[in-house]
């Protein structure tokens, strides 16, 4: 179907905190808005240690499933959803989002956050998916899931704490997340 | 091979040991037979990745709706200043003003149209203005070395910077990144993101650098290599590079009323 060569993928490198962050990046919506969700985690290596310049980026739903094509997202104005986000980790490996709860795009599907993660040393950036945890028919029925031994399966789905939603992203080793490869890739 | 396994947090390599093992996997590269494309997530040599790779197979996915969306990014997102990196503070720049434009298709050879190019990259002593830089090399009050553009409706973006010197780093003793320039690229579908560098000509760090030759087909390689433009070059003002960028076959059913509204 393609017809031309993708152009090959490299490291995101060390030095990108200057120019990828920017203010209000992580806040989809701003933190404690009414209906505001936090996302956030921890991305881990194959030693189990955290990893303090990994990217993560979120494109998502609305919360009625919509896709939004609503540009704003490097310039915020409190008010517009966009469905994107970025955060870059801490020292401590971690990321945060704060956001909306994506609906499902499609009657009975499941809902998610697309994720996609850089880091220092991760050679091209790797796709996963965030799945919500609520809708556990929606999440039996979804064919990625389905295509998962069972202990691999839960690696794509966030789990609820007194925060919000959290999803740990694992790039090595025991508890390895599942990373996608799409048509094309 | 008799020598041990490397490691991430081992004694630092010299360059013939990273040589010999990039060499290594070429050559079992080519005995495969198999082309590929895209980098090796595990390639030893690149000493960060070793525990920063999957070591299971990327998993098959069909992209669902929101998948074969991307973010919307506009003129209220980008200011067109931005896409000059030599006039973000009061005086020049020092060293070779280039201008760097070319086009992102997506793999059908369909231009991606108002979409957002992050660039990022040293300065011309090759040191970059972050805080683990700590290569002793001058920094330029006049230079920070971000940029940010949207693709017109022709696909083709278009930066005027410095042309970015070499750097040393860690990975091993006396190592050299070749001269390049970051990019970040969003397509009409999210499985089209992609961060990638694009290199100069004829650099000579070429045959050493592991990050470079991480990427082990050589045809594929040179895929990251702009072009010198004479047509580019501007008389008495800066030289020009062309380099073009192929995402991924789009996913989404393509629907073709042109929205080239407005396009400043």
């Amino acid at each position: 179907m393609s017809t031309l060569t993708p152009t090959p993928g490299q490291t995101v490198g060390p030095f990108f905190h200057y120019a990828l962050p920017y203010d209000g990046d992580r806040d989809l919506v701003p933190p404690g808005t009414v209906g505001a969700v936090r996302l956030h985690g921890t991305v881990y290596d194959g030693a189990g240690d955290p990893i303090p310049d990994a990217l993560v980026e979120i494109w998502q739903a609305a919360p009625d499933g919509s896709v939004v094509q609503e540009p704003g997202s490097l310039r915020r104005d409190g008010w517009t959803f966009t469905g994107f986000g970025r955060a870059s980790t801490s020292r401590d490996g971690t990321y945060s989002f704060s956001t909306l709860t994506p609906g499902p795009t499609e009657e009975g599907a499941a809902a998610f956050f697309a994720v996609t993660v850089f880091a220092r040393g991760l050679l091209n950036r790797l796709f996963t998916r965030a799945y919500l945890p609520d809708d556990t028919d929606a999440l039996a029925a979804d064919p990625l899931l389905a295509s998962l031994p069972e202990e691999r399966r839960e690696t794509l789905v966030a789990t609820r704490d007194a925060q919000g939603l959290r999803f740990d992203i694992r790039l090595q080793g025991e508890g390895e997340t599942v990373f996608l490869r799409f048509p094309g890739h | 091979m008799t020598t041990p396994a490397p490691s991430p947090g081992g004694p630092l390599a010299s360059q013939a040991d990273i040589s010999a093992e990039i060499a290594g996997i070429e050559q079992a590269y080519q005995r495969a037979g198999t082309e590929e494309t895209q980098p090796r997530l595990d390639y030893p040599p690149y000493r960060s990745s070793i525990l920063r790779h999957p070591t299971k197979d990327l998993h098959h996915a069909d992209p669902e709706t929101i998948e074969r969306w991307a973010p919307c990014f506009g003129h209220r997102d980008v200011d067109p200043l931005e896409a000059d990196l030599t006039i973000q503070h009061g005086g020049e720049p020092i060293g070779e003003r280039m201008v760097i434009t070319g086009r992102v298709l997506d793999g059908d050879g369909r231009p991606v149209r108002h979409q957002l190019v992050e660039i990022w990259q040293a300065n011309a002593g090759g040191r970059y203005v972050h805080k683990r830089d700590q290569h002793p090399a001058p920094l330029d009050p006049n230079f920070t070395g971000v940029g940010r553009c949207l693709t017109d409706a022709n696909g083709t973006y278009r930066f005027q910077t410095i042309k970015p010197g070499p750097y040393p780093w860690k990975n091993h003793h006396n190592a050299w990144r070749p001269a390049h320039i970051h990019f970040s690229l969003f397509g009409t579908d999210f499985t089209q993101r992609m961060v990638t560098q694009m290199y100069f000509p004829g650099d000579p760090l070429f045959a050493l650098d592991p990050i470079y030759q991480s990427i082990t087909d050589a045809k594929a390689r040179e895929r990251l290599v702009a072009t010198y433009d004479h047509d580019l070059t501007s008389h008495e003002w800066a030289t020009g590079y062309r380099w073009d960028i192929v995402l991924t076959g789009s996913q989404r059913t393509y629907m073709e009323p042109d929205e080239d509204e407005a396009d400043a």
